[in-house]
């Protein structure tokens, strides 16, 4: 009996598929069509550059990544963007005809959230092609070491900047749909722009070189808002004990050694904007050292991480 | 078949030239020599890159993908030199690593994918050539999957596709069986000779395992300290000598009875060389001619014991390690230096 069961079922299986299929079978053969060569286009460098720029902004942002991987870049960005939505609502409820904060000065406020960013996604760029040991692949593919760099630097730059850029953006559509003043809005959100933008470039030198010094994320991170957050207490300590004994605008040099600080104070002499509190520079010459100083780091950071990886 | 798709391949490029050629090729580090005024020239086929860890194997590759420079000489590939032409060459040349370089986190085809569009490839040409490539070396419905949870073997399928999938004209690859089981090894072995045979692509693979290479390439080139110890084809390194390998049985009635022992004894004894070859039971009867066969006939029907083989035997490229290292004679010749 149980001998019979199979081939009687797989007689009738048989015999039936042929049956139906007798007229069609011909032409639904999957054939082998073998190796094929590929004769089409091939892009070269700048193309390979721009994939990895673009996979490496996006990844970024998590996106294509898993849903752990969205929570932290998403949920940040969320945070930096919900305070300028509730600016603008308040503002266009109290029809004040104003924004109660300037643009430039929300980037101060939130500067731990831009910290956080930057120290939880720069690893992210470089961390995982260390540890994995993908380096190499990319350079036995065109690309060269200083075109890996370029490709991660410019899209973490890009990352910072719709990061800082975004809640600037939600405030000027605000005041535009409140009709605030059109001209003094536009130029305010320019030195939000500028200071957005010597965010992103300081940062993302700084940050894009501590994470390529460890193949473990979490040392990345770490070293990253060790040196954003010490730096920051450090400064905050020297400006307080220098501006109780003399009082005067030396304090300010106190920023020099402060990332962020550094970048609001260019910002705020660039564009002779009041000083607050801790922010502000000692003289015309401090200003302009201090503007030298984010570009000379920046591109220091910069070359550091070309000679690293020159090294692979 | 293979000789048809070698011969379009020729057509296609409309060449006949050599795929490597190095000329004095030497670098230095501070402290050591890793390639020692080396000069080859590798045809197109699979070509062995034979030696021990450390012999320069990876030097090698690192100067012929033009990342790194080389103290002396000169080194061309695809007839394009490696100090100003890297980036052209790499845009023509696939890379497998010897050590693992595969994120966990994605899928097979989307790291090749990414990869196809690293060398240039456009994106729909990618995802068509990706999913063509890891057909070709067998991965099917697990490339969806994360890489992580993948076996050795599949990772080293997945490490081979992303050297092909940019359709290169010649593919390094370094120690592509390392880490697999036997049965891994075999595969992945077919599956470079395949590379070239069926793909049309040259190989150049490097192996610290003489008998892997032995089966798979056509020709050999072994490298030592840096220095090149020997290039030829498989077939010379190979070639038939006058050995007989023959093997008896016990005798059926007196099992005790040592019946290798008397046959060595008796061919010796009629002016023939005769050595063991390893573990096994077969003695290696030097073949001086047809009488030889007659010899090991009447000896073994005398002695009253069966013959299970009596057939030539052919040379294995481990003797060329073996003909250096002649100080310690050796019974196995395989076994014992196929480690070099």
């Amino acid at each position: 009996m149980s001998d019979s069961m199979p081939a009687s079922v797989s007689g009738s299986v048989s015999g039936s598929v042929s049956d139906s299929l007798s007229g069609s079978v011909s032409a639904d053969v999957i054939h082998d069509i073998g190796y094929r060569h590929y004769d089409g286009p091939r892009l070269g460098r700048r193309y390979a550059v721009r994939s990895l720029y673009t996979l490496t902004l996006r990844g970024s942002f998590g996106l294509g990544r898993s849903l752990k991987s969205k929570i932290l870049p998403m949920g940040l960005m969320a945070l930096m963007c919900v305070p300028a939505l509730i600016i603008v609502a308040v503002a266009v409820y109290l029809k004040s005809g104003k924004l109660p904060l300037e643009y430039e000065r929300y980037l101060t406020i939130m500067g731990f959230v831009v910290a956080v960013f930057i120290a939880a996604q720069a690893p992210v760029a470089l961390s995982r092609d260390l540890r994995f040991m993908t380096v190499p692949l990319y350079f036995s593919r065109p690309i060269t070491a200083a075109d890996y760099v370029r490709a991660k630097f410019a899209a973490m730059f890009t990352a910072m900047f719709v990061l800082t850029g975004l809640p600037l953006l939600i405030m000027w559509i605000g005041s535009l749909l409140a009709s605030m003043g059109f001209v003094y809005n536009l130029e305010h959100f320019g030195y939000g722009l500028a200071a957005a933008a010597l965010y992103s470039l300081l940062y993302s030198a700084l940050g894009l070189l501590i994470a390529s010094s460890t193949p473990r994320r979490g040392f990345g991170v770490a070293g990253i808002i060790m040196l954003l957050l010490i730096s920051a207490a450090v400064a905050a300590v020297i400006y307080a004990v220098v501006n109780r004994q003399d009082q005067s605008s030396a304090a300010y040099w106190a920023n020099a050694i402060n990332p962020g600080g550094l970048v609001d104070s260019a910002v705020t002499w660039m564009f002779s904007l009041p000083t607050t509190s801790d922010i502000g520079v000692p003289s015309d010459f401090g200003g302009f050292v201090f503007l030298t100083e984010i570009a000379a780091l920046s591109a220091a950071a910069y070359g550091l991480l070309v000679r690293r990886y020159r090294k692979i | 078949m293979p000789d048809t798709d070698a011969a379009g391949w020729h057509r296609r490029y409309g060449l006949h030239v050599s795929v490597i050629i190095t000329d004095n090729l030497t670098k230095r580090f501070p402290r050591v020599t890793a390639l020692d005024r080396l000069t080859v020239d590798v045809q197109p086929g699979v070509v062995g890159l034979v030696g021990a860890n450390g012999a320069g194997k990876s030097t090698l590759i690192k100067i012929l993908l033009g990342l790194a420079p080389a103290t002396e000489g000169t080194a061309q590939v695809l007839g394009l030199d490696v100090a100003t032409e890297g980036s052209a060459i790499r845009e023509r040349v696939g890379y497998m690593p010897e050590h693992d370089c595969l994120p966990p986190d994605v899928s097979a085809t989307e790291f090749v994918v990414h990869m196809a569009r690293m060398s240039g490839l456009p994106a729909s040409a990618a995802r068509e050539r990706t999913a063509d490539t890891l057909r070709h070396v067998g991965l099917y419905e697990e490339r969806y999957r994360p890489i992580g949870g993948y076996s050795t073997g599949m990772k080293q399928r997945v490490k081979l596709a992303q050297a092909l999938v940019h359709d290169p004209r010649l593919v390094l690859l370094d120690e592509p069986t390392n880490g697999l089981d036997p049965v891994g090894r075999d595969e992945m072995l077919g599956l470079i000779r395949r590379v070239h045979s069926d793909f049309g692509i040259s190989v150049l693979v490097t192996s610290h395992l003489l008998g892997e290479l032995e089966r798979t390439c056509d020709h050999v080139v072994v490298v030592d300290g840096g220095k090149l110890l020997r290039s030829s084809s498989t077939a010379d390194f190979t070639k038939a000598t006058p050995l007989l390998a023959v093997e008896v049985t016990d005798r059926q009635s007196d099992p005790s009875f040592d019946a290798d022992a008397a046959l060595r004894e008796r061919l010796t004894g009629a002016g023939l060389s005769v050595v063991g070859d390893g573990g096994g039971r077969v003695l290696l009867v030097e073949l001086k001619g047809e009488e030889t066969y007659d010899l090991i006939r009447d000896a073994v029907a005398d002695l009253g014991v069966g013959l299970v083989r009596m057939e030539q035997r052919r040379h294995r490229i481990a003797e060329v390690f073996q003909d250096r290292a002649d100080s310690a004679p050796d019974d196995r010749p395989e076994e014992a230096s196929a480690r070099v």
